[in-house]
């Protein structure tokens, strides 16, 4: 039983490190930023006399040493509460939550695109002719190479402007989210399709797929059966990678789309120099990227049977 | 036979020539474009693609072609100066934690953990943040980005080369410790970081292209390929031509060092193995 558990306990504790570290290296960042913080609070406005900024000194606690002020931030989050933002008259925490809806979306579908996408590349080019393979390591490497923002740009232009067939921005309907998806998810799709080949192709080498074929197995059924399940653990270690820092991609894409989302929020509270949203969202992402590690090794002992004993899952 | 061996692929010598072109593009672009990158002429404003203008105009009336070709410099100085940045921080980062003993090394490598579960536009925000907007600030942002990535290489590297023979002969010697790290620990763990370096120019100059596109970088009117694609996309409906033609050459730029760098990759993974 005990046995059973320390793994799981030792995950946790990694798990609190690396949501401790990114917490820490974002309150560490805007001790480093120039100037009186009280500045980003009031922003320009010359109007704002001595006393009042005192006040404000006192309110946020910027008078306290800054062990003190540090020791207070990891109290709060702790607790849960990501403090108030200094623009929006509003908590971090609604700011974040009211536009968490709209990049979990996008970011869902984009996954499940990649995924789908790559496993079916993989699989139809994976036959003996070695054309549908070049052209698709082609395509892979161009994809790759194309900037994801450039790659929105491109496809706006051509399949709402002059085509006409997909809305500009988002309008609320379900065909809006398309280019976005398309756009986070196609880069991510292109990359695991390139480490699933090399797994693949890796794998039909191995003696197993020798003996599935030496049954008298169908050759489709060896490849998408025995190989390409076996290739799937590399592919599934960079998708969890991918998923867990699509936050990234999300600043981009939505800016390109003018969709709503964290990204967008991310990205104009830097511009706002709104501190407290900053290190919500940079929170937020490191509980996603550890919680999105975890599902992934529990995803480990699905597909692959010789985990299941080491991490004491049972059989899914 | 051995002459089809000898000579490159056609991919590899394209990415040969479309480099030297944009080295040339980037120290010198009056080569490739007469007028000056700012210059416009109010009465031909938004044209499309012609013999005059190859990439058509812009809303200020100025040469999208020749606005491009200027901007070449900048996308690929970004990239470069933060993958240099990014390799002497992990250098001594990734140092440091080989030769500093457990606690060190797991303390050091623990923060590259971290800072790579964040996504590397977040961290870009970051440091945009601490330095203010510009092409600095981005340089910088980018590189702190890499850094973290290239310091796990250059550890394992010097955790190998710790243990070889030559370093082995150099400590019997009596070299002092500095020296033995200098000359001979450091030169032979670089040598797979500037690999690995070659292969990670090209999202360092996509990152850098897609921070200015964000605004937080050289900003217009700059002829900065980012920053052109934001002023651009304000007129795709009626005027394609501005972002397509600056985002084209970015492709350009990123699939030639990708090109180059994976055939480095490969060379130098032949020669070791």
């Amino acid at each position: 039983m005990r046995a059973a558990i320390r793994p799981v306990v030792a995950r946790l504790l990694g798990a609190v490190v690396v949501v401790w570290g990114a917490v820490t290296c974002s309150f560490g960042a805007l001790q480093l930023i120039p100037g009186d913080p009280v500045n980003a609070i009031v922003g320009t406005n010359a109007l704002v006399g001595p006393e009042q900024r005192e006040l404000l000194r006192e309110r946020y606690h910027f008078d306290q040493p800054l062990f003190i002020q540090y020791a207070d931030h990891l109290g709060r989050l702790a607790t849960g509460r990501l403090g108030d933002s200094y623009q929006l008259q509003q908590s971090v925490w609604t700011v974040i939550t009211n536009q968490l809806w709209p990049t979990v979306e996008l970011a869902l579908w984009a996954s499940l695109l990649a995924v789908v996408l790559s496993v079916a590349v993989t699989v139809l080019t994976s036959g003996r002719s070695r054309w549908p393979r070049r052209i698709s390591s082609l395509v892979e490497l161009l994809v790759v190479s194309t900037p994801a923002f450039w790659l929105g740009i491109l496809l706006l232009t051509v399949f709402s402007f002059h085509l006409g067939w997909l809305p500009v921005s988002d309008t609320g309907d379900p065909r809006s989210l398309v280019l976005p998806v398309v756009t986070l998810g196609l880069p991510i799709a292109a990359i695991l399709t390139q480490v699933l080949r090399e797994g693949l192709l890796t794998a039909l080498d191995a003696p197993f797929v020798l003996t599935a074929r030496a049954r008298g197995l169908a050759e489709h059924s060896v490849r998408s059966r025995h190989a390409l399940r076996h290739s799937t653990l590399p592919a599934l270690t960079l998708t969890g990678w991918f998923v867990g820092t699509l936050l990234g991609g999300a600043v981009i894409v939505e800016n390109v789309f003018a969709r709503p989302g964290v990204g967008r929020v991310a990205l104009q509270a830097v511009s706002d120099r709104d501190f407290p949203v900053v290190q919500g969202v940079v929170a937020l992402s490191a509980v996603v990227f550890v919680v999105v590690a975890a599902v992934v090794d529990g995803l480990y002992a699905v597909v692959d049977p010789r985990l299941r004993r080491r991490t004491g899952m049972v059989a899914a | 036979m051995s002459l089809a061996r000898r000579l490159p692929r056609p991919g590899l010598l394209i990415a040969a020539v479309v480099a030297i072109l944009m080295l040339v593009a980037a120290i010198h672009p009056a080569l490739f474009a007469g007028g000056g990158p700012a210059e416009g002429d109010l009465h031909a404003t938004l044209q499309g693609p012609s013999g005059r203008h190859w990439f058509g105009t812009d809303q200020l009336g100025r040469d999208v072609f020749t606005r491009a070709v200027h901007g070449t410099r900048y996308s690929l100085s970004i990239g470069a100066a933060a993958t240099g940045i990014g390799v002497v921080i992990a250098s001594g980062w990734g140092l440091a934690a080989a030769l500093s003993g457990r606690v060190g090394d797991t303390l050091l490598m623990r923060a590259a953990d971290i800072l790579l579960a964040l996504p590397a536009v977040l961290l870009a925000l970051m440091v945009v943040l601490i330095t203010g907007k510009g092409v600095f600030g981005v340089t910088l942002a980018v590189a702190v980005g890499t850094a973290p990535g290239f310091a796990r290489v250059i550890r394992g590297q010097a955790l190998v080369v710790r243990r070889s023979g030559y370093v082995n002969a150099a400590v019997g010697l009596g070299v002092r410790r500095p020296l033995i790290i200098v000359r001979h620990v450091l030169p032979n763990t670089l040598a797979p970081l500037l690999v690995l370096a070659t292969v990670t120019l090209g999202t360092s100059i996509s990152t850098g292209a897609a921070l200015s596109y964000l605004g937080l970088g050289a900003q217009p009117p700059t002829p900065e390929w980012g920053a052109m694609l934001t002023e651009g996309q304000g007129y795709l409906g009626q005027a394609w031509w501005i972002a397509l033609f600056p985002g084209l050459l970015l492709v350009a730029m990123v699939l030639t060092v990708t090109v180059l760098g994976r055939d480095a990759q490969a060379r130098s993974d032949g020669r070791t193995s």
